[in-house]
């Protein structure tokens, strides 16, 4: 009977606390859910783009099954009949362009299970896809559609832009009867087969291809928003842990009183856990919610950045899918777990008559700041020991993480030097006191201050990354995009007929033939361009041999992408194989995006060792404003399509256009960041303000007004933002080098040129400043606004 | 005359309404003069005291100190009469915690802009200080961090020094001491003081004494 009533006089007295002190429970609460809400946004952002990439991959199959393709993109029918009677089990595709969407025809029939995101081999539906047709797709896909008389069925599970169904449908509707695009092969043939070269001997058997091209190249995208997320959440951690740990630290009097009367310090520990779990569940809700906004925010342009960046199609409709939603709410309530952690640790060994005044939670003594500055020196040479000797992403993320939180660790006590200079520096009374105070109130901002310093380093190291990327990616057009204008013929015919009618109307014809081979046991291919000026200006090599491109022009060596030299482990000077014969690698370019390794020799060359190739491809130096005539003319006179002319300048305004957006996503981010770290000084700033009045009235007694001890305040904000920005540049960088120079290398075999923004980094500080300002001007407001009555009691003898 | 206090009235509004501290309270002092204020627990002396100081506003009357009604100043003003007429002794002593001994003690003077290294040495060698003068207030005794307030006071030259118990935290044979040491200081610097005080044996060594009750003189 009494111990249900001890137990919740227990929970009475310590739920107390946040009756008396809502501005606790809301920083709390609200640092949690934020933390959580930019978690779970990225993480959500991630899964929908995850899982567009799957849904593609199995609709088309391309990562389970084998296919069987042609060069010119078409299969008679009558090949796909003459395999199935041969014994092949292979399933129909057709594919091609309707309305605004991508409509793939199968077979529901002869597909292999598994082909398709949605299940057509059974009922009423594959009746009605047999006899009158029905489209599958997601409902954004089917509102692009014109009117059909075609059933249609919302599908979510398929990829966006796609349309499923069945292969005579397809056929009809795209005007390729008797055509098919390609073949699935399925997994389990019979024994005994005949050979599938004697059956369709012009028919390419193609491999699955596991991890698809889109989804190796997006995962560099995907990395640097989840790393993004993770630090924001750590961020956000970083209030939490601060919350509470004061609320710990302001409610050691009731606990000290309630064991003293008796209430046992287990039970006393599980109510605080509960507590604490309840909080984080709530928080992770609402987080979680507040994530869904964020992500669906920022879905549009993370969708337009994908798909401009890398040709891959991400919905632009978030769906709430449990493997972001549940994981968010794990990492909320382990979070907070994590954050209460010490302050649990320490109620456990707290002694039963340990002081019930508060223990000036904001103040550490100083062999706690040794030992934090000790533990931060150890964090930073394990990181700098992990860049110089380590290797593997393991080593790039464990260098990232010991960088941080050595950083977030040393940030209080490198602050603590700098004010104690600055007050043994000061001349005058006032700023003497300015700065004495600023670095006893350092305890109780550093947990703000270190969210500030992640959320300022992030935006450092995530804008250098983003901008270095942008001019790499820009300069690397302007290396590959040289020629104004490109044409891809669709045979050797057609080639050599483009080259007659195109000669006389640019200034040259820079015909582009490649061939695909294994160069030490990589995949690769070979390109052997016209040697113009073209390339010898706009190439620019990594690493190269002296007088590399007049070398290689006259067929002595060769140059080869970023990629094969990481992964076949090829030096400048070392030799390499092609067509059998050796060559010196004179040169290695950047290659970025691309996942396949490249070798450049010249035409004369190129025609040496593979002297059945034809040029398909020829890039074109011309005056660009002749562009879209000579576009015309080449539709009208070959009826080439779009898809065969690339506009130089139309892509790179594509391009800059996809970076804007790719902006837009990390700016966004960026601010949200930034809005966390100001809110938690905001907290922190309310918090103190009331533990303030005993070291502020005597000083207003003295003769300061509380006006100016208010603008004191905003002051004190912006300095300490102004060192913290000072001391998350170089980490920023730190951040941006280890993300380009090791994470990168580790997860892609390219490591991207890390260029300085100062104007960025200026605009960030500014940023932070304003940040701190509005953080200051409500507590200092407050200071402005106390009454003599609140500062007096202060004073008073009763107190 | 330094001091002219008159009909001093004012007001809290309490839980059951509003309550007077002070009720008309009228008083004077001049330079060199030693008051002890004494009145049982609410009887309105820190009030009185407060007031004097301008750190609070009264509801009615009026205090002019050096011929300036600081009851007509803005708060930027008062803030200037305190610290350039006015010492304020704590029973708290109400250190600034941020700062060391020797910065606390000058912190006044330096505000007003009348700091007398001299008589700063002089002040902390007698009242023991001077090797203490690097510590922060955490690392002094009760008695310790009182001399250094005294000093702080002190140190400016104010013209009227206002002590709330400044002995009220230390035990008997400390107290004396720090009372003694007040006294000579004051009379060395031409100081009124005004002090609250519970303490009988401590009022007696005041040359005036003004006892209240209620809000009233007694």
């Amino acid at each position: 009977m009494r111990r249900p009533s001890l137990t919740m006089t227990g929970l009475h007295a310590l739920l107390s606390h946040w009756w008396r002190n809502p501005i606790q429970l809301f920083t709390l609460v609200v640092g949690l859910s934020l933390a959580t809400a930019l978690w779970s946004g990225v993480q959500a952002v991630n899964a929908e783009a995850r899982a567009s990439y799957d849904a593609a991959a199995a609709t088309l199959g391309e990562g389970e099954f084998e296919q069987i393709t042609s060069d010119s993109g078409m299969i008679l029918q009558a090949d796909y009949v003459r395999l199935r009677r041969s014994g092949w089990l292979v399933s129909p595709v057709v594919e091609g362009q309707l309305d605004n969407a991508r409509l793939i025809g199968l077979d529901p029939l002869t597909a292999p299970n598994g082909l398709g995101p949605v299940d057509m081999s059974n009922g009423q539906l594959t009746v009605d896809m047999l006899t009158s047709g029905v489209f599958f797709a997601r409902q954004e896909t089917l509102d692009l559609l014109g009117e059909y008389d075609i059933s249609l069925v919302q599908s979510p599970d398929v990829a966006p832009g796609v349309i499923l169904t069945d292969v005579g449908t397809a056929q009809r509707l795209l005007e390729m009867d008797g055509f098919l695009s390609r073949l699935i092969v399925a997994p389990a043939q019979p024994m005994n087969q005949v050979l599938f070269t004697d059956v369709t001997p012009k028919l390419t058997l193609r491999t699955p291809q596991n991890g698809t091209d889109v989804a190796r190249l997006t995962d560099s995208f995907h990395l640097n928003l989840t790393a993004f997320g993770l630090l924001s959440f750590a961020v956000g951690i970083f209030i939490v842990h601060g919350a509470i740990g004061l609320a710990f630290e302001q409610r050691r009097p009731v606990i000290r009183t309630l064991r003293a009367l008796g209430f046992p310090l287990r039970r006393l520990m599980a109510l605080i856990a509960v507590e604490l779990l309840a909080l984080s569940l709530i928080a992770g809700a609402i987080g979680v919610g507040l994530g869904y906004i964020i992500a669906a925010a920022l879905l549009t342009d993370v969708a337009a950045t994908i798909s401009g960046l890398y040709g891959a199609s991400v919905s632009s409709t978030l769906q709430f899918r449990p493997e972001w939603w549940l994981s968010s709410m794990v990492i909320a309530v382990a979070g907070t777990g994590m954050a209460a952690a010490t302050s649990l640790f320490q109620l456990s060994r707290m002694p039963l008559l340990a002081s019930a005044r508060p223990r000036a939670w904001a103040m550490q003594a100083g062999r706690g700041r040794m030992y934090q500055a000790g533990v931060a020196f150890g964090l930073l040479i394990l990181a700098a020991l992990l860049g110089l000797v380590g290797s593997g992403l393991i080593a790039g993320f464990g260098m990232l993480a010991a960088l941080l939180i050595g950083a977030a660790l040393a940030l209080p006590v490198v602050l603590d030097r700098v004010l104690a200079f600055g007050t043994s520096r000061a001349k005058s009374v006032i700023i003497e006191w300015f700065w004495a105070d600023t670095r006893q109130q350092l305890p109780g901002l550093s947990l703000a201050l270190m969210a500030l310093l992640l959320a300022m380093a992030t935006n450092v190291g995530v804008s250098t990354m983003v901008s270095s990327f942008r001019l790499t990616f820009t300069g690397f057009l302007d290396q590959r995009l040289a020629s104004e204008f490109y044409v891809y013929a669709n045979d050797a015919d057609q080639a050599a007929e483009l080259q007659i009618f195109l000669t006389p109307r640019v200034d040259k014809v820079l015909p582009i033939q490649s061939v695909d081979q294994d160069i030490r046991g990589l995949p690769s291919e070979i390109y052997g361009p016209t040697a113009h000026a073209t390339y010898r200006d706009n190439w620019l090599f990594l690493q190269s041999a002296p007088k590399a491109w007049a070398r290689i022009e006259s067929g002595e060596g060769v140059a080869i992408n970023e990629q094969l030299a990481r992964r076949g482990d090829i030096a400048i000077g070392d030799k390499i194989t092609i067509a059998g014969k050796l060559f010196d690698v004179l040169g290695i370019y950047g290659d970025y995006g691309n996942p396949i390794g490249q070798v450049i020799v010249t035409e004369a060359l190129f025609e040496r060792l593979f002297p059945d190739s034809r040029a398909l491809q020829f890039g074109l130096r011309m005056d660009p404003v002749d562009v879209p005539a000579l576009t015309n003319e080449l539709r009208n006179s070959f009826g080439l399509a779009e898809t065969n002319m690339i506009n130089q300048a139309g892509i790179k305004a594509f391009s800059l256009n996809v970076f804007e957006r790719t902006f837009n996503v990390t700016g966004a981010l960026n601010i949200l960041t930034l809005a966390v770290a100001g809110f938690a000084i905001l907290m922190s700033l309310l918090t103190l303000a009331t533990m303030r009045l005993p070291q502020l009235a005597p000083v207003w007694a003295q003769g300061l007004t509380r006006a100016r001890l208010g603008r004191i305040e905003i002051i004190r904000a912006v300095l300490l933002a102004l060192l913290t920005a000072a001391f998350a540049l170089p980490l920023g960088l730190a951040l941006a080098w280890t993300l380009l120079a090791i994470v990168n290398v580790e997860a892609f075999g390219w490591r991207l040129p890390m260029y300085l923004f100062p104007m960025a980094y200026l605009r960030l500080a500014v940023f932070a400043m304003i940040a701190a300002i509005l953080a200051a001007l409500w507590p200092s407001y407050k200071l402005a606004r106390t009454r003599p009555a609140d500062l007096l009691k202060v004073f008073s003898n009763e107190r | 005359m330094l001091l002219h206090v008159s009909d001093l009235i004012k007001t809290y509004r309490g839980p059951d309404g509003a309550v007077e501290i002070l009720n008309g309270i009228s008083m004077t002092m001049n330079r060199g003069e030693t008051l002890a204020l004494t009145g049982e627990s609410g009887s309105g002396k820190s009030t009185l005291l407060h007031l004097v100081g301008g750190l609070d506003q009264p509801d009615g009357g009026c205090v002019d100190i050096d011929g300036v009604d600081i009851c007509a100043l803005d708060d930027a003003s008062r803030a200037a009469v305190r610290r350039d007429k006015v010492g304020v002794i704590f029973q708290q002593f109400n250190l600034i915690p941020s700062l060391n001994v020797a910065s606390n003690i000058t912190f006044q003077a330096r505000l007003a802009g009348v700091e007398d290294p001299d008589w700063t040495r002089n002040l902390t060698t007698r009242m023991g200080l001077a090797d203490h003068m690097g510590k922060y207030p955490e690392q002094l005794s009760g008695g310790q961090q009182q001399r250094v307030a005294i000093a702080r006071t002190l140190a400016a030259r104010p013209a009227l020094v206002l002590a709330d118990e400044p002995t009220g935290n230390l035990d008997e044979g400390t107290a004396d001491t720090v009372l003694d040491l007040m006294l000579t200081l004051v009379a060395e610097t031409n100081a009124a003081l005004l002090m609250v005080t519970h303490s009988e044996r401590l009022a007696m060594r005041m040359g005036r004494r003004l006892r209240l009750r209620a809000g009233r003189v007694a």
